[in-house]
């Protein structure tokens, strides 16, 4: 629901605030409670009649041009609704505005019939010319047992998307603010056309359902990106497909062909990136600082890739690597992995997925200096229109081949950076242990030397010490700042 | 007999002293200079060890390293040979002594120069020797006492509180221990014509209560296995000074043979020091041809001892004929003997017919 109040917020350009209140209704003293769950965003809002399918159907909106989003088919927001209404029984209440009156709907889901059931539609005066949409339920759950993931999941969500300005607060009343960095939002991606390499056959007999085209040649340069006249007469001609054949003709056996010619055939254009939208090197950067609270003298490196594709989809891999005091102090040694996919937080699963095995398998960390015991964190954000899930529930990516060298490229090309402030750091921090030594010992060789030639004044090592530091300039600057991680190093 | 007198005694304390205190200067004028301290000494590493065949013993060769603070690795034990320093300075001056794990332990709550064991103070004590040419017991540091004295030989003694005070060797019948105050004692005159050093105490006992002393008008002395360097001064001493012969009886296998060894021609670890050896000693027995004439009870030479005896072998001290001869004959019986091996003939035999035998062959 968050994730569809960012898309509401990006898709009107303005900064999203989000506001998530969740309240306990019948306390209870172990395990699950019933929670009241608030979210309020100033996205675009929705226009009344929208509303109820919105939130009451099942795959409603269907997309016929592909671009980058959180959701794919607007089932997050409902299966919320769903759980809500299964767990409590309760009716959802929405409200909503696109600038005039403010609709506020109370329904439930007819979930035999996939609709939605309206119990009561408010029309309110908007005063204070309020946009956005709010959504209040019911659910039962257990925050306790929760709560860390959720907190992660605002944190990470704050990481990628730094113009946000995300408030939670929790059953106690505990507030969590997780304040925007910035208000520079990434530009929108570009509505395209699918890809005749990514096509499957449902999307496929969707676009002949719609289709106002009155052959075949005419439907694929009208439903698909980068085909012209000529290619069209090739494909269909590979196909084994009159070019005159009426779309709606169709039967699935002859779906099911050009779906599978449409995959082995090798002269169509890349798939156009433009519908992608990364982060991007700046915003990512904003976004990690300020949740990591990594200052100055912490490493933070991110890359972003350019477009690469996978069976016919666009996408492209952001990588951020950061290391230094402010990580060690918040994760243990090793790595800490974050990962997103199309802006959205991956919280589960994290050792069977790509990213893991990639990080864990394929780069050779020593080579970057990192060793079992240095923090280091790495988040890693593919985006796509189609990410490769492996599982229906969204929790990791499968490891398709592209994905996994581009993964690693962006990974080792962010690492190289790494090495060279490690490998800094070690230098500064054996220069300063060096020049505690001579710090260490010197006094002592001046008193003892002392009271053996039984002199009175001590005599001054300063001029020594200075020799000692004049043959490290680097210390000079470095002394006060020499990275935890360093010291490590033995 | 010739005496030292007190006056020199009282010498040697001073020259310590203000060779201590010359160390002293030396770092301090380098600091007052703004130069990064440092000491010459000769390198003690293996190579730079020499056997030199006319004195006998081993030595340090002409190769000298700087013990310099401006290096990263010398700093520390530069730091600690300068607390050494002043610590022994301390002793000399308020003429005490001290152990050498007295040392090792004086060191703890003294922080960043305290050792890490007692072999790192051990090595600086012994740096400490190399750089000043002078053996620790002038510092006062002696190593733990266990080897024993006794015969008629009149000492006096010169430590505090007992300074002219004598004593005769034989008022003890079990000996008197070889520490600090004996190492530093004159010897004021003895009737004995000769020095018998045994190896281990039951021996010792026997050939007291035996009064081998007085058959054989000898000093006896009990090493306790290999001979702490007071001892084997105090040999040399009656040996050099006093012109009494000096006759080491050990075990009849190599350890034994190398005890005797050390006191005779030193040890590699004292390369640095002169006045420790008594290369005119002899060394009597248990020799593998007594083993044969003899027919002691023997043990097999294990693996480990018949290692010993071929390194031995090819040991330069060990090149003169005795040596390899008997060498020789371990290798060939693959046999040891201990003294006590002479019990087989009754208690008293060793002093009546081995040692008089061995004497007379002399």
């Amino acid at each position: 629901m968050i994730e569809n109040s960012l898309d509401a917020c990006e898709a009107q350009k303005v900064p999203p605030n989000i506001y998530l209140r969740l309240s306990e209704v019948e306390p209870s003293e172990e395990g699950s409670s019933i929670y009241a769950m608030r979210v309020e965003d100033n996205g675009t809002g929705l226009p009344s009649e929208h509303i109820p399918p919105s939130f009451g159907q099942v795959f409603y909106g269907s997309k016929y041009t592909l671009k980058q989003a959180r959701g794919t088919f607007g089932l997050g927001g409902t299966i919320t609704i769903l759980y809500g209404q299964i767990t409590t029984h309760q009716p959802v209440r929405i409200a909503s505005s696109t600038g005039g009156d403010i609709h506020e709907y109370e329904m439930m889901i007819d979930i035999a019939n996939n609709r939605p059931l309206i119990l009561k539609h408010t029309v309110l005066k908007n005063d204070k010319s309020w946009r956005g949409t709010a959504v209040e339920l019911q659910l039962e759950g257990d925050y306790s047992r929760i709560k860390r993931r959720l907190l992660d999941y605002l944190k990470q969500t704050a990481m990628v998307n730094p113009y946000a300005d995300i408030t939670f607060v929790d059953p106690s009343g505990r507030l969590y603010r997780y304040e925007r960095g910035t208000e520079k939002m990434p530009p929108l991606p570009q509505a395209v056309k699918p890809h005749p390499h990514g096509i499957d056959v449902e999307n496929f007999r969707r676009l002949v359902a719609v289709t106002k085209s009155r052959n075949m040649k005419e439907f694929m340069i009208e439903h698909f990106q980068g085909i012209g006249q000529k290619t069209a007469q090739r494909f269909l001609k590979a196909a084994e497909m009159n070019s005159k054949v009426k779309p709606k003709t169709l039967m699935p056996q002859d779906i099911v062909k050009l779906v599978r010619t449409a995959k082995d055939y090798t002269d169509f254009k890349r798939p156009d990136p433009s519908c992608l939208s990364p982060i991007g090197e700046d915003l990512l950067e904003t976004g990690i600082r300020k949740e990591l609270g990594l200052t100055k003298d912490d490493f933070l490196k991110v890359v972003t890739r350019k477009p690469s594709t996978y069976l016919g989809y666009p996408f492209i891999v952001e990588v951020a690597v950061a290391t230094g005091k402010s990580i060690s102090k918040q994760f243990k040694g090793g790595i800490t992995i974050i990962r997103f996919a199309n802006r959205i937080p991956l919280l589960f699963d994290e050792s069977s997925g790509v990213i893991w095995k990639v990080i864990n398998r394929a780069i050779n960390w020593t080579t970057y200096k990192v060793f079992s015991d240095t923090p280091v964190v790495v988040a890693v954000h593919v985006c796509s229109t189609k990410i490769p899930y492996k599982t229906v529930g969204k929790e990791y990516m499968a490891d398709q081949p592209e994905v996994e060298r581009e993964i690693a490229n962006a990974i080792r090309s962010a690492a190289r950076s790494l090495r060279v402030y490690i490998s800094r750091n070690i230098r500064v921090a054996r220069e300063k242990r060096r020049l505690d030594i001579f710090e260490k010992f010197l006094p002592k060789i001046a008193e003892f030397s002392t009271k053996l030639s039984e002199q009175e004044i001590t005599p001054d090592i300063t001029p020594l010490l200075k020799v000692v530091s004049a043959s490290m300039p680097e210390v000079e600057k470095k002394i006060k700042e020499v990275p935890q991680i360093a010291e490590n190093d033995a | 007999m010739q005496k030292t007198t007190r006056r020199e005694a009282e010498k040697k304390r001073e020259d310590t002293e203000t060779s201590l205190k010359q160390l002293g200067n030396l770092i301090y004028e380098q600091i007052q200079n703004h130069e990064f301290p440092w000491v010459m000494m000769q390198s003690r590493s293996t190579d730079n060890i020499i056997y030199d065949p006319e004195l006998g013993q081993y030595i340090l060769g002409s190769r000298t390293i700087r013990r310099h603070s401006r290096n990263i690795r010398h700093i520390r034990p530069f730091t600690q040979l300068i607390w050494t320093a002043w610590f022994a300075k301390e002793l000399v001056n308020m003429r005490k002594t001290s152990t050498l794990r007295e040392v090792y332990y004086s060191a703890r709550g003294q922080r960043d120069i305290e050792f890490t064991g007692q072999q790192e103070s051990d090595n600086i004590i012994t740096d400490l020797e190399v750089a000043l040419n002078k053996p620790r017991e002038n510092f006062g540091i002696f190593p733990e006492e266990r080897s024993a004295i006794f015969g008629d030989l009149t000492i006096e003694y010169t430590v505090p509180g007992y300074e002219g005070r004598r004593m005769n060797l034989t008022d003890h019948p079990d000996g008197v221990m070889i520490g600090p105050a004996l190492t530093s004692s004159e010897f004021v005159e003895t009737s004995a014509d000769k020095v018998i050093v045994i190896e281990k105490g039951a021996m010792f006992t026997r050939l007291v209560e035996e009064k081998a002393h007085e058959k054989f008008n000898s000093i006896l002395v009990h090493t306790a296995g290999q001979s702490p360097r007071s001892t084997r001064s105090i040999i040399r001493r009656l040996n050099q000074d006093h012109g009494l012969p000096v006759y080491i009886f050990t075990d009849g296998d190599p350890w034994g043979i190398h005890i005797a060894m050390v006191i005779i021609s030193g040890s590699a670890n004292a390369a640095h020091l002169r006045g420790l050896a008594t290369p005119e000693a002899k060394w009597i027995g248990v020799w593998g041809t007594d083993i044969l004439d003899y027919k002691l009870p023997t043990e097999n030479l294990t693996e480990k001892d018949l290692k010993r005896l071929n390194e031995l072998k090819t040991d330069p001290r060990y090149k003169g004929e005795i040596w390899q001869r008997e060498i020789d004959v371990f290798l060939k019986i693959e046999r040891k003997a201990e003294l006590e091996a002479f019990s087989r003939y009754g208690l008293t035999y060793i002093v009546d017919e081995y040692l008089p035998a061995k004497l007379e062959a002399l």
